[in-house]
């Protein structure tokens, strides 16, 4: 139904049922918000999206409430301003004034808040509670004194995840966002994704930095330092740097990280091919083998460490061979240094990836004793890095990089989006049973923003169906499924971010719906573009495998 | 038939399901037995709610246990709720065959001897006696006053407490024998649901928890709405300070707690009914369990209750101990088994509450209205109170007064009469400062402006809300900048945490507060005028709080300031600028001296200082060196020779 | 103690959600308190998040994550008793007994909380040692009470 409300002093139409924020959205009208989150259910937790709503003794939270057709409402008059900025008066009593220093500078709500709603002084004041900064886990670091207890971080921990990691724990004023009994972050539940940080308004929650161990190598003279990019970072990169993407910013992008001084610069998704190819000699194996099915993929360290903690016994079921990272990391050590003649400790390898997971997998298992990657960097750290050596990319002159390994296909950047990786899976698979090429290679199935997709692929007379979810939530709602033989699938691509990499924990602040869109675009075009379309057709790929044989 | 058996189907078949309420001559005979308005053998009631326990009444009970049995006296020992006046407790009453029921106060373990001594010869300890009550079928005691006179009593209208005091609360025969569940009985034979709410309805009949709604519409709400499974929550998380009519009436009458919550599940169709029990009220626990075993056994509640095909259940559960529990949104997450967090309204509760289906949570004190409105119908009940507050209202009468406890006055008295009259104005004659009425979230009323009416709009006009119930009455030695603190501290760590306006603005408050009552330094003027802003920044913050807070834990938080600013404001003004606290309360305030010539140096202060503020030798004058004293004040309350004097 | 929150376990459905602060207060009420490990018991129990239960449980002041002191004093904070400067007696108990409210001495003998309101206004101020009532407090009996306690052996 729908029907006239008034919003300061004009007539709007509002359909029965929407919360009045989302009207206001529409009308072009913007409420600062510190709690909310698209697609979330609303808590009415921060007050900050309070409007007069004229007969309401109350102000009311605009999130929470729906419209009604009686409804005449005020978003800016005094009243509210008031609140608003009394809410952020009360929330900077407390906060540190590290700004200066501060990783979100800049790009911190609490700050844009105080700014916007003109607030010069602070007129209420306490003494900083000392809290311990929590850096027991590899990934992600917290500092509680710049909490502001939005709870956005709990919501995409509980809903997207489905971990329950972290929590709201202590009533009151007492109360903080934690884990059981106060420990560090270091626990079996958290997996590292880093999506808690990609929601919090403040530098509450960011990436463990190695930001300076990387500086440190890159001005030591004895080391070689390197790095690998992955396919991920670029379209964030891109959209922070105000360039376009694609092949541009990719030679852009090597120019560089040499004058950064890199000595050498590698795509990871040349791996990411070579992963694909063994993905799919695994399935044909596996048919042939009459084994167990699904394959679950293995690239994603939190699904991994999911896998690991809670499910156990699926350990078999996930593809045993290296991440993109991992391969490239250990090509890098074992052959490249050889073909340079370097000794393998002086080499410095480092990955940048949209992920904080990446720095769990190093840390973790049998990677912390080979040593192949020795920093990941988030794409963030890679941003600040740029702007800390002084790089003008306006004035760079793009120079065609080598890409040290090998030839990349458009294959193994498609994994930067889940299902890309299925995609990319499905066409190798198909050809190695057909011995055909599959026309066309773009399964429409398996592309666009969503959790979970499906497809079914005939071939012969069997059907073969493939799935792909992202979320942690709606792969523990799959595996579900699968326990209980509600579904059957030959493989399942799992993200832990949703909907994958592009989208990753260690991505672009202020990542939107927007910018998600262009992302993807961005990886579907290459494809378009690129002139290998197929794992088993990089001759570069073919090539070290030969090599290696 | 054994005797058990033929007592229980008489009060079942003859007592409860009688809708006349017409007997016969040999019934009433039988029903006056057992109700104990005419004994055949001594039967004494001794308070034992939980008022009464801590005032010794259990070691009361063991002593006359013990009288008795020396002295062979085959009595019954009734162990009865509070009748109220706690400050009066333990109270020990006596109804000897043939004599009317005689109350003392006071009778700790050591006064039994006597007064018993006394009573079975007899004679009445005028000291202990309290009066006794009316009864046309026995004698009264000479020069003894009757219950019903004593001040504590004359302006009270007992309708939810009837029966506390007369009935053992452990057993359903003496409630069933005093017309319990009867209106239960009628409902489900004569009336449709809707019947029921509109009978509450027109009884006008407001929620007493606070919020004041009409509770038989709220319920149409419920009943109107579909759902599986609809619910009722009997809210008993009483955690306000000072307050305890809800563990009164648990304590004294559960059984008219229960009937009152079948009535209300009936009415909106409910199956299932929850009472949220306060964990700190142990003694309720146990007799609310019995209760509902009881009437389980009884088939009152359970299946097809009177073959009348409708079920209900009834559980407890203990709340853990928050009190923004009470607040009904908060309640039901903690019910849910989540952090007991409000959430934003609408939806009401009413429509989406526990579990997502219909749910309406009606406070005690609400529902034990109930049996009554049924009984004796709507115009009955709006015959009692005011024109827009209808009923009675309970309040728990604590603080400075001469008598304490807990009452039950009519809506409309005048809030000056429960003080002076009923409560006797303060402790030991010191002047009245002011009444705190409605718990923390409520007000204090300056001394000059207790003429007021007691209803929800009457106490409105003057700023104030009846609340939770919670009436404390303060003299000069409360120092209200102090009090305010003392609640806003309460809040402070009972909110939620859940909004930032109320997390933080409660703590910012308290802060402010405590920068007033902060030990005075060395400063200058600048500071004074920090303090000062501060207080300003508190009427602004208090706004907000009032205007933004999700919940009334929140919105009300700044009314023990507000109000205390505004009728007491010379008060902080004195602790501000002067530094002062007149009632030298704020201990930062206090600086203590030893009077030298009376100081005899016997060590005992100087021993108990907890700051080792004290300097001196035995036998010689001592000192307090100031910059090391807290102003905690031990020394003056243990001095004996009142050598310490207080500036 | 394992058995004891097994056997308790046992009396609730498992994976009832809304049965699982009466089972936290049962294990309380065994244990006299939560331990990390109980927690963890009932998280797999009833197949809520640990950090879920964590949170519930520190939530409501009820649940003690520490042992409570053989002698567990509680003395009333209510309006009443704050009238009747409960605080001064808190003073005194936390002097006498070298315990700070919300603690446990270390030798495990005293706790001492502070509590909202016992409903027992008219003896205020009151004080709880264990389940035993102390009425119409003065400091000279606290001093007593607190020194008798203090000098048993146990």
């Amino acid at each position: 139904m729908i029907f006239t409300i008034e919003i300061n002093g004009q007539a709007v139409t509002a359909r029965r049922g929407e919360t009045i924020f989302s009207v206001l959205s529409r009308t072009g009208i913007s409420v600062p918000t510190l709690c909310h989150l698209a697609g979330f259910t609303p808590t009415g937790a921060c007050r900050m999206c309070v409007v007069e709503v004229e007969g309401k003794p109350e102000l009311v939270t605009s999130c929470s409430h729906q419209v009604e057709e009686w409804m005449k409402i005020r978003t800016h008059s005094p009243r509210v301003m008031k609140a608003r900025k009394t809410i952020v008066e009360l929330l900077l009593a407390n906060h540190p004034d590290d700004c200066l220093y501060c990783d979100r500078a800049g790009s911190c709500e609490l700050q844009y808040l105080a700014s916007e709603l003109n607030i010069k002084e602070r007129r209420y004041r306490t003494r900083n509670p000392s809290i311990r900064i929590d850096r027991d886990c590899v990934s992600i670091e917290r500092d509680p004194a710049k909490c502001i207890l939005c709870g956005r971080c709990i919501r995409v921990c509980d809903e997207i995840m489905g971990m329950s990691a972290i929590g709201i724990v202590g009533r009151g004023s007492k109360s903080s966002i934690g884990t059981s009994y106060n420990k560090g972050l270091n626990i079996q539940a958290c997996v590292k994704c880093g999506q808690c940080i990609m929601v919090c308004p403040t530098a509450a929650l960011k990436e463990k930095s190695s930001y300076n161990s990387v500086i440190d190598a890159l001005n030591n003279k004895d080391l070689f330092p390197v790095v690998q990019i992955s396919p991920g970072v670029q379209g964030s990169l891109a959209e922070d740097l105000g360039i376009k993407g694609g092949r541009d910013l990719q030679n852009l992008l090597g120019t560089a990280l040499r004058k950064m001084g890199f000595r050498q610069v590698f795509d990871t998704s040349a791996s990411a091919d070579l992963m694909i190819l063994d993905i799919s000699h695994q399935l044909v194996r596996d048919i042939k083998d009459k084994k167990k099915m699904p394959l679950f993929t293995s690239c994603c360290p939190s699904w991994v460490k999911f896998i690991e903690e809670y499910k156990p016994e699926l350990k078999e079921h996930l593809f045993a061979g290296k991440s993109p990272m991992l391969t490239t990391g250990s090509w890098i050590k074992d052959h490249y240094a050889g073909q340079m003649n370097i000794e393998r400790e002086k080499i410095f390898s480092v990955a940048v990836m949209p992920c904080t997971s990446k720095k769990h997998e190093i840390a973790a298992g049998k990677e912390k004793d080979l040593h192949t990657i020795d920093a990941v960097l988030t794409t963030r750290e890679l941003i600040r890095m740029i702007r800390l050596f002084g790089i003008d990319f306006s004035s760079l002159e793009p120079e065609n990089t080598e890409l040290g390994f090998g030839i990349r296909g458009s294959s193994g950047r498609l994994s930067g989006i889940a299902g890309g990786e299925t995609e990319a899976v499905i066409r190798t698979f198909y050809s190695e049973m057909t011995g055909q090429e599959m026309v066309p290679g773009k399964i429409n199935e398996l592309r666009g923003l969503k959790n979970r997709k499906e497809v079914k692929i005939k071939i012969g007379r069997t059907a073969y169906t493939f799935a792909s979810v992202s979320g942690l939530a709606a792969a523990r709602q799959l595996l579900e499924e699968i326990e209980t033989g509600k579904s059957e699938f030959l493989m399942v691509e799992v993200m832990a971010c949703p909907f994958g990499c592009i989208n990753g924990g260690g991505q672009r602040m202020g990542t939107d719906e927007k910018a998600l869109k262009s992302r993807m675009k961005a990886l579907y075009d290459a494809d378009e573009e690129e002139m290998i379309k197929v794992a088993h057709k990089n001759p570069s790929i073919l090539e070290f495998i030969e090599s290696i044989r | 038939m054994d005797n058990r058996t033929e007592e229980k189907s008489f009060l079942l078949e003859k007592v409860l399901k009688n809708l006349t309420g017409e007997y016969q001559k040999e019934q009433l005979d039988k029903i006056s037995l057992l109700r104990r308005d005419k004994v055949l053998s001594p039967v004494i009631y001794i308070g034992t709610g939980s008022c009464g326990i801590v005032a010794g009444s259990g070691k009361t009970t063991e002593a006359v246990r013990k009288y008795l049995a020396e002295k062979k006296i085959p009595a019954t020992i009734i162990e009865c709720g509070c009748i109220g006046y706690c400050s009066e407790e333990p109270i020990v009453d006596v109804h000897l065959p043939g004599k009317a029921r005689i109350s003392f106060r006071k009778v700790t373990e050591d006064k039994v001897e006597s007064i018993f001594s006394a009573l079975f010869s007899h004679n009445v300890d005028e000291d202990h006696v309290l009066g006794q009550y009316r009864s046309i079928l026995s004698e009264a005691w000479a020069k003894v006053p009757y219950i019903d006179q004593i001040p504590f009593f004359a302006l009270q209208n007992k309708i939810i407490l009837k029966n506390t005091g007369h009935l053992s609360p452990l057993s359903i025969d003496d409630a069933l024998a005093h017309g319990e569940y009867r209106s239960f009985y009628k409902t489900i034979l004569n009336y449709t649901p809707e019947k029921v709410c509109d009978i509450v309805e027109l009884s006008e009949l407001r929620g007493r928890g606070g919020g004041g709604f009409s509770t038989g519409r709220k319920w149409k709400v419920a009943l109107t709405t579909a759902g599986d499974q609809k619910y009722l929550i009997c809210n008993a998380e009483e955690s306000d300070p000072g307050a305890f009519m809800d563990r009164a009436i648990i304590e004294g009458d559960p059984h008219r707690l229960l009937e009152g919550i079948a009535i209300a599940a009936y009415a909106i169709g409910a199956s299932y009914a929850y009472i949220y029990l306060r964990s700190d009220y142990p003694r309720a626990l146990t007799i609310l369990e019995e209760a509902i075993r009881q009437a389980k056994e009884y088939e009152i509640l359970g299946q097809n209750i009177f073959g009348s095909g409708y079920n209900l259940n009834i559980s407890i559960r203990q709340s853990a101990g928050a009190f923004v529990c009470g607040e009904e949104t908060a309640l039901i997450r903690s019910l849910e088994g989540q952090r007991g967090t409000p959430w934003a309204k609408p939806p009401y509760p009413a429509e989406s509450g526990l579990f997502g289906q219909p749910t309406i949570v009606n406070n005690v004190e609400t529902l034990a209205n109930i049996p009554g409105i049924i009984e004796h119908g709507p115009s009955w009940f709006k015959g009692i109170g005011t024109k827009t507050s209808k009923g009675t209202k309970l309040f728990s009468l604590t603080g400075n007064v001469e008598n304490s406890g807990c009452i039950e006055v009519p809506m409309g008295t005048l809030l000056s009469d429960i003080v002076h009259r009923i409560g006797g104005g303060t402790k030991g004659g010191k002047k009245l400062k002011a009444v705190q009425i409605g718990g923390p979230s409520g007000v204090c009323l300056p001394a000059s402006n207790l003429d007021v009416e007691i209803g929800y709009e009457s106490l409105q006009t003057v700023g104030a809300a009846i609340g939770s119930g919670g009436l404390s009455v303060l003299d000069e030695t409360v120092c209200m900048v102090d009090l305010s603190r003392y609640f806003t501290e309460f809040l402070q760590k009972e909110s939620c945490g859940k909004c930032i306006i109320c997390r933080e603005g409660t703590k910012r408050m308290l802060e402010i507060l405590d920068g007033i009552t902060r030990r005075p330094r060395e400063e200058s003027t600048h500071e004074t005028l920090e303090r000062f802003k501060g207080v300003v920044q508190l009427e602004n913050l208090a706004e907000v709080l009032r205007d933004t807070s999700l919940c009334g834990l929140g919105q009300n938080s700044a009314n023990p300031v507000l109000s205390s600013l505004k009728w007491f404001r010379e008060e902080f003004e004195e602790h501000i600028f002067d530094r002062r606290c007149a009632a030298s309360v704020c201990r930062d305030m206090r600086t203590f001296y030893i009077e030298v010539d009376i100081c005899n140096g016997c060590n005992v202060c100087q021993k108990k200082c907890p700051e080792n503020a004290i300097i001196g030798v035995v036998k010689a004058p001592h000192f307090i060196v100031e910059n090391k004293c807290s102003g905690c004040g031990i020394c003056f309350e243990v001095c004996k020779f009142n050598a310490i004097i207080v500036k | 103690m394992e058995e004891t929150i097994e056997k308790i376990l046992r009396k609730y459905p498992a994976g009832k959600k809304d049965s699982l602060i009466p089972l936290l207060q049962d294990i309380q009420r065994e244990a006299g308190h939560l331990s990390d490990n109980s927690i963890l018991e009932v998280s797999r129990y009833m197949n809520i998040p640990l950090n879920k239960i964590y949170g519930v449980a520190s939530f409501y002041d009820q649940f003690k994550f520490r042992k409570k002191g053989r002698y567990h004093l509680q003395i009333c904070h209510g309006t009443a008793c704050h009238i009747y400067r409960s605080s001064l007696f808190q003073a005194e108990i936390e002097k006498t007994l070298q315990v700070k409210a919300g603690q446990t001495t270390k030798d495990g003998r005293f706790s001492l909380d502070v509590v909202n309101c016992l409903g027992a206004c008219s003896s205020a101020p009151t004080l709880f040692i264990n389940e035993t009532p102390y009425g119409n407090l003065t400091l000279e009996h606290l001093q007593k009470i607190l020194s008798e306690i203090k000098d048993t052996n146990d």
